[in-house]
């Protein structure tokens, strides 16, 4: 793949950077120079060679560092991975997704061969080869949506579809942007999405629904979602809150171009097909600001979004107390000139 | 197909005649792979070229989700219809290339439930055939009452006695047998979920018994495809794309919109899902709803029909495609 | 008193209704505190339907935290089965037995404090049935069982916004945001971005 993995932390000392290689891929979420909720969703189609939509699961320089900040999470609060008992049909269905995409797209690294429902999964980054039957939980170390998704950047919820409604009734969450995976598990679509100001009265979380209950097998869709994190830290958990908090307050001029980082999700929404649940992989990037401004179009559309951003939803992505330095930061490498429409760098 | 995934290639590999009634079509890939995997109770539909009519139904499927090399359907004739299920009977051979959609599961079984209570009705059997495959492996309770008018078209009651011994009762209308429906409702343990898939007289009876006797209305499912009904031609003017088409007798808006090449979605084309949806425009008329997705109220007002299976009477109808 | 009324709030904060009789095989009602107010007022509507309705009921019921205790009126209605409990946690396990025990077309009624409704509704959804198949009425006092997120630990009866976590100490935040697998409120740690300053609390959940 021409790169190596980083070794690098998401705690303590904070060693995480992009390679410029990963700079110029990084999803930037901002198609134009302002921000509003919307539905926005498009087919998860293959996308460009190189860009994080090329594949389905897209495995970057951080994998093996995100795998171990995971298991470090997990060993602290296991309650982060959880799994109600009516879903686990949906954990295998999840597994064997994962295992067939990433084997398909990542051979060198990834291999799966099955003879029957006797499966032998080699993960080479990882170091792991696990013979296991299909279905049966009792031949892997956790259960299929665990197993799998120790192996998997991003977080992972599973939604069960019932009385025209989604049920978020499992799960595998360390890298989130403030959200209880332990609080919200049962809830319905509206539910979880309870918390999130202005969507609801725009009919957001509606059309979102409506449209996710048509989700077909073998058509998945993806969406962006961003916030703001001082220091690049993965488990931003209200759990955690009372430790990263306090940092918040220590953002300045001097320091927030290492310290204050993007952070961007990548959603991906997937029909699962023996248990007719969803799946829905969030993939967190994060990219400090100093990383940004190498991008000129970046830096400029930056600074137009935070400057101009609802203080509503300043305040929910809970940077509402930093905002007047970022912009402050960011104004230096803006010139005014127009930016071009769409996200990708320079085109 | 405006929505979703693409149409899978495969070829009839099986025909087989289950009684005077039923024939049973087996599907497997043209290029040989694996058929994507599905849940119990999802439906397909299949795509026909009958005489240059296409004519694309929606089946329940019928055999093992555990089954990756062909999907199996069951067809009742239906000789009063538009065509679909005669097609099938006459025209689909073994060898025969078609094309099918991905599976939709629009009649899943509640993977919280307790206990599944299956009432199937004549042909209305197939999706639990699928749900109870996928569910005996994992040591799921369940029980299926089956009505069947007579033994002869008692469709799979043998497969089915011998393979769920004990949990299959099966009631022939011939024989003045008949579910005790009152007595079988007042004993299933809390938690249990019902599901009813049969003629339309049928679902309404379970259905209205079930909701007097406390039942909650989640606890309670059904299935139902509507044949897009037959009726009188009319015109239909398409604002969006500035069109004018005729429907005819025979001919849904939705197929008819298909004919002329205008874009429309559409998952299950039976009136279930709701996909299809779409604004009114103008109706200077009667729209005759037959869909069971919009609420009566919507269907009072007029600002939205399910060109899938709703027909119109009257001077002008204008919708937003 | 009559039934509470409620401010406007956020999807997941549980709203509540007025008790309704309902065709059913059988009728379980579990109320708390003022909450036996809602079953005798719905008894009266039922109006001639009451006897066959009470003929098949079985009542649970513990006095408020408060100390608000309406049993004798209960019984007076003349059940199949009136219990009084001492406490919540005391009637759990007779609950989860008549749950076990039941058959569809169980209905089920709970009235009173949010905190013994959630619990019960908990209790009837494990057992098998929807939550939104449950009927509620809210009575009495809004104090609310909160759990913090932080630490985990449930604070029961907390009437101040902010209020300390009876666990781990920390300065929480109450919000409607609310939990039916918990039957708890989420509470949040107020000064975590600037600690010691923490507002003064104010009661709002009285």
């Amino acid at each position: 793949m021409g790169f190596e993995f980083n070794n690098e932390t998401f705690r303590n000392d904070f060693t995480f950077r992009n390679s410029p290689r990963a700079i110029a891929r990084f999803p930037f979420p901002f198609d134009r120079d302002d921000y509003m909720y919307s539905v926005n969703m498009e087919p998860h189609v293959p996308g460009r060679p190189g860009s994080v939509f090329e594949h389905a699961f897209d495995v970057d320089e951080h994998y093996l560092a995100e795998m171990r900040d995971r298991a470090l999470v997990l060993k602290d609060d296991p309650l982060r991975c959880q799994s109600l008992p009516h879903m686990e049909l949906a954990g295998w269905d999840l597994l064997e997704l994962i295992m067939e995409s990433k084997a398909r797209d990542y051979p060198h690294w990834f291999e799966l061969h099955k003879t029957g429902n006797r499966w032998t999964w080699i993960n080479r980054p990882m170091e792991i080869e696990q013979t296991f039957t299909f279905l049966d939980p009792s031949t892997l170390p956790y259960g299929p949506m665990e197993y799998i998704t120790r192996q998997t950047q991003g977080d992972f919820t599973l939604q069960d579809q019932r009385d025209e409604n989604l049920w978020i009734e499992a799960g595998m969450v360390t890298t989130q942007a403030d959200w209880s995976l332990d609080f919200d598990i049962g809830m319905s679509f509206h539910e979880w999405h309870a918390p999130v100001p202005l969507a609801h009265e725009k009919g957001v979380f509606d059309r979102a629904l409506k449209f996710l209950l048509k989700l077909q097998h073998g058509a998945p869709v993806r969406r962006f979602n961003w916030t703001m994190t001082v220091d690049p830290l993965l488990d931003t958990s209200p759990e955690n809150y009372p430790k990263w908090g306090p940092t918040k307050s220590q953002i300045t001029l001097d320091n927030i171009g290492k310290r204050q980082h993007l952070r961007v999700e990548l959603q991906t929404l997937w029909r699962l097909p023996r248990s007719n649940a969803i799946a829905f992989p969030i993939r967190c990037y994060l990219i400090k600001f100093e990383e940004i401004v190498t991008q000129p179009k970046w830096a400029r559309r930056l600074h137009r979004v935070v400057r101009d951003l609802h203080p509503d939803l300043a305040a929910y992505k809970g940077f509402l107390r930093n905002r007047e330095t970022m912009v402050k930061w960011l104004s230096q490498y803006d010139d005014g000139a127009p930016t071009s429409p769409g996200w990708w760098p320079e085109d | 197909m405006s929505v979703g995934a693409p149409r899978i290639d495969v070829i009839v590999s099986e025909v087989v005649e289950v009684n005077d009634l039923i024939k049973r079509f087996r599907f497997v890939r043209a290029d040989g792979g694996d058929m994507p995997h599905f849940s119990g109770g999802s439906h397909v539909v299949i795509e026909m070229n009958d005489h240059g009519t296409r004519r694309m139904n929606p089946y329940s499927l019928m055999s093992d989700p555990a089954d990756s090399k062909g999907y199996e359907i069951s067809v009742r004739r239906d000789d009063a219809g538009r065509g679909g299920s005669l097609y099938m009977h006459r025209h689909v051979k073994a060898g025969m290339r078609m094309q099918i959609g991905h599976p939709v599961n629009l009649f899943p079984p509640d993977a919280r439930a307790k206990k599944h209570l299956f009432l199937a009705g004549g042909i209305g059997i197939t999706p639990f055939m699928s749900m109870m495959s996928q569910l005996a492996p994992v040591g799921a309770r369940f029980e299926l009452h089956y009505s069947v008018r007579s033994r002869a078209l008692g469709a799979y009651v043998d497969r089915l006695t011998a393979a769920y011994a004990g949990r299959v009762h099966v009631y022939v209308d011939e024989k003045g047998e008949a579910i005790d429906l009152k007595t079988l409702l007042a004993t299933q343990p809390l938690g249990t979920h019902l599901y009813v898939c049969g003629p339309k007289g049928m679902i309404e009876w379970v259905k209205s018994t079930a909701y007097a006797m406390g039942w909650p209305a989640n606890t309670v499912h059904s299935e139902e495809f509507l044949a897009p009904p037959v009726g009188q031609p009319f015109e239909v003017e398409l604002a969006a794309s500035g069109r004018t088409l005729t429907v005819g007798a025979a001919q849904s808006i939705l197929e008819a919109m298909e004919a002329a090449g205008v874009d429309a979605p559409y998952l299950c084309r039976g009136g279930a899902c709701g996909q299809c949806e779409t604004a009114v425009v103008r109706c200077d008329g009667h729209i005759h709803h037959h869909d069971h997705w919009l609420s009566d109220d919507e269907k009072a007002a007029k600002t939205k029909i399910m060109p899938c299976v709703s027909r119109f009477e009257g001077k002008t109808l204008v919708l937003d495609r | 008193m009559t039934k509470t009324v409620f401010e406007k709030s956020i999807r997941s904060r549980p709203v509540y209704g007025e008790l309704q009789p309902r065709a059913g095989g059988a009728h379980l009602f579990v109320a708390d505190g003022e909450g036996a107010g809602a079953i005798v007022d719905m008894v009266a509507r039922a109006g001639s339907a009451a006897a066959e309705l009470l003929e098949k009921a079985h009542i649970i019921y513990t006095p408020g935290a408060n100390g608000t205790d309406q049993f004798a009126a209960l019984e007076r209605l003349g059940a199949a089965q009136c219990h009084r409990s001492p406490s919540f946690a005391a009637a759990e396990s007779r609950l989860r037995k008549v749950l076990a025990d039941a058959h569809m077309g169980l209905q089920v009624y709970l009235a009173g404090t949010e905190t013994v409704i959630g619990l019960a509704q908990r209790a009837a959804m494990e057992a098998g049935l929807p939550h939104d198949a449950v009927q509620t009425e809210h009575r009495g006092s809004l104090a609310r069982r909160v759990q913090c997120v932080h630490c985990k630990g449930i604070t029961e009866s907390v009437t101040t916004d902010p209020f300390v976590c009876s666990h781990c100490g920390l300065n929480l935040f109450v919000r409607d945001h609310y939990s039916r697998r918990l039957a708890a409120f989420q509470g949040v740690n107020i000064d975590a971005e600037d600690p010691g300053q923490v507002p003064p609390a104010v009661e709002r959940f009285k």
